[in-house]
């Protein structure tokens, strides 16, 4: 019960935020210097047709009915056309989509199960050789820009030792399957095209990896300090002197405790693998909404601005109600303090 | 009669002597934050990088190799050169000397950071300390709901959106920045404030009939220095980090100006054969950025020190 109580409060908590931040879009999409109309149309649009776009649009009206109107369609999907593309930004939102999507949840997955499993090797072995390198790979790792680690694994996995594809989702030469997830691992899988599936992966590897190293580094060490401030704590010694396994310990009694301050900045690491996503993608040339809302930005095509950012803000929100949700599983007490309202 | 003048100067208070001891007590606690500080040689790794980089920014026409390199110039007969003695990072497409535009580059970075964090901190910590302060009221509802609209998205993208629909330049860098960046330290500021405000120095203040503005300012805002500062420096690195970010995708400062981020995303177009001209403007920022991030956990563990 306390589980579905918390997850209402979420909900509206993020609801609001949605709000919010559709407000903040409109208000950026609004604060261009120039006419927007005039931007969509061209310079050598008649004056006619400009001004007719701005009755369709609009911009006559004072700017909360703007705003209303602008929220109105944009609830409904209707974004408007794209400038760059010509078509409605929806149609490029949904072609541009699953390719980040999936980028973002295999960079996701990296990035737990590297941060869990090097904290973890981390903490078992303190203070040995192998705590020190992963301690300098963690540091390293934060302060590296995913930008960065973008460039070193193109010209180290891709053009050095030649392992990893450089460019785009999968190798134009093979036949791509029909959609049903967009997620074209999961695609080629449902179709059992197996060279398809292993050329995806090999795609996919070098990006996600380069924008979950941030995340992964930040997590490995969280991990670590966790885990080795509850080694020394007494259940653990008491599990001990029972004569448990060592093994038994770790994974049963160790791990979960452990988790939870990682799982919790998993909210903070999944915007940060958002983020990079719009920089990966133009290092890798991803077919993504990250690189079609960079190309907007270039172009100042206000429609799919708002439209991708308000996707992505959209999908940040989603994960992170869902990183609420498993920490609250994980640990009652922020149940608790959800319950009392702090 | 001496004896009597003498015991007259010792009750009258002595305002000289008090600031002095003030003073003393002052440099006492700062050396012991200093060799906190300095106990840790990452730290003072992170301060030397701090230093370097700084003094290599304010100079840099000097500290440059070829300082007329870093801007407009070209030198087709030498462009894409590999590193060598003369130009030890090597020339870029146009023939100019990586290493210089590089030293070049560390001043709009640096501006960057100074400039945001100089907006940044102070209305954020404001904000923060009336909302901490207000705790429980519609004040601290407002504000901290606000904080969470900016807090709950990625500020890289909306900072990307600010700075596509304002014309590309560092300045409007800089503003995209600012808008995103003043939450966290409202966040930080109000939960300090606000723990803080239920403290008995701040609550026998009040019963003493002290106004809201000198508790917020002379009971509050002091004891929250030390977090603020070490967020700081920390932010340093972030700021710089984020501005490059968004040279790196065209909307930060404009070619031919050197920026790190620009020099990284043009370089990674000439990738494999020209790794030079991306490569070594890349390690220049995990560098800066490594620096001000061993700078300020070592402020952490040198100001925290004294809680523990």
């Amino acid at each position: 019960m306390d589980i579905i109580r918390f997850i209402i409060r979420r909900t509206f908590h993020s609801a609001f935020v949605l709000f919010g931040l559709s407000i903040v879009i409109f208000a950026i999409s609004r604060v261009v210097p120039g006419d927007p109309a005039r931007m969509a149309l061209g310079y050598q649009a008649p004056e006619a047709v400009v001004e007719r776009l701005r009755i369709r649009m609009h911009y006559h009206d004072p700017i909360f009915v703007q705003y209303f109107y602008w929220i109105r369609d944009a609830s409904s999907g209707d974004f408007g056309e794209s400038i760059l593309t010509r078509r409605p930004v929806l149609d490029d939102v949904k072609q541009t989509y699953p390719a980040t999507l999936e980028l973002a949840i295999y960079g996701g997955l990296f990035m737990i199960f590297g941060a869990v499993t090097l904290g973890t090797i981390s903490a078992h072995n303190k203070d040995s050789w192998i705590d020190n390198v992963v301690r300098v790979f963690a540091y390293l790792g934060v302060v590296t820009p995913p930008f960065v680690f973008g460039v070193i694994f193109v010209l180290v996995f891709g053009f050095w030792l030649g392992w990893l594809p450089t460019i785009g989702r999968s190798d134009p030469v093979l036949v791509l399957p029909p959609k049903v997830t967009g997620l074209l691992t999961i695609d080629s899988l449902l179709v059992g095209n197996m060279v398809l599936f292993v050329d995806a992966v090999k795609h996919l590897a070098g990006p996600s990896i380069a924008m979950a190293m941030g995340g992964m580094a930040q997590g490995a060490r969280l991990t670590r300090s966790t885990m080795s401030d509850n080694m020394s704590k007494d259940y653990i010694a008491a599990a001990r002197a029972l004569g448990i396994h060592e093994r038994t310990i770790l994974w049963r009694f160790l791990l979960k405790p452990s988790l939870i301050p990682t799982v919790s900045i998993l909210g903070l690491d999944i915007a940060a693998i958002i983020g990079n996503a719009f920089l990966l993608e133009v290092i890798y040339n991803w077919p993504g909404i990250s690189r079609y809302a960079i190309r907007a930005m270039q172009a100042k095509d206000l429609n799919a601005i708002s439209g991708t950012v308000l996707m992505l803000g959209l999908t940040f929100i989603v994960f992170n109600i869902t990183v609420d949700v498993i920490v609250g599983i994980l640990d009652p007490r922020t149940r608790l303090t959800a319950q009392r309202g702090e | 009669m001496a004896k009597l003048l003498s015991h007259s100067q010792t009750t009258v208070v002595d305002h000289a002597k008090i600031k002095q001891l003030e003073f003393k007590n002052r440099a006492e606690n700062f050396r012991r934050r200093w060799y906190q500080f300095t106990r840790n040689r990452l730290s003072i790794v992170g301060l030397g990088i701090v230093v370097i980089i700084t003094w290599m920014a304010i100079f840099a026409p000097l500290v440059a190799p070829f300082p007329e390199q870093a801007g407009p110039y070209t030198d087709f007969a030498r462009a894409g050169e590999p590193p060598s003695r003369e130009h030890p990072f090597g020339l870029d497409l146009i023939g100019r000397d990586v290493l210089s535009r590089i030293i070049f580059s560390l001043r709009p970075a640096l501006l960057m950071g100074i400039v945001v964090l100089s907006i940044v901190v102070p209305f954020g910590v404001f904000l923060g300390l009336i909302a901490g302060y207000a705790h429980g009221t519609w004040v601290e509802t407002i504000v901290m709901r606000i904080t969470d609209i900016f807090i709950a998205v990625p500020a890289l993208v909306l900072a990307l959106a600010i700075a596509s629909v304002l014309t590309p330049s560092l300045s409007n860098s800089m503003i995209a920045v600012t808008v995103m960046w003043w939450p966290w330290y409202t966040r930080l500021v109000f939960g300090l404030s606000s723990s803080l405000s239920n403290e008995d120095f701040v609550r026998s203040a009040e019963l003493m009939g002290a106004s809201k503005a000198y508790i917020i300012i002379k009971e509050i805002l002091p004891n929250c220095w030390g977090p603020i500062t070490t967020k700081m420096s920390l932010d340093m690195g972030w700021v710089i980090l984020i501005g490059a970010a968004l040279s790196f995708v065209g909307l930060g400062e404009q070619p031919p100006a050197p920026a790190l981020g620009t020099m990284v995303s043009e370089g990674a177009k000439l990738l494999p054969d020209m790794w030079w001209i991306a490569v070594f403007p890349a390690l220049a920022i995990v560098v800066v950025v490594l620096g001000f991030n061993l700078f300020g956990d070592g402020l952490h563990d040198a100001l925290s020190a004294e809680k523990s």
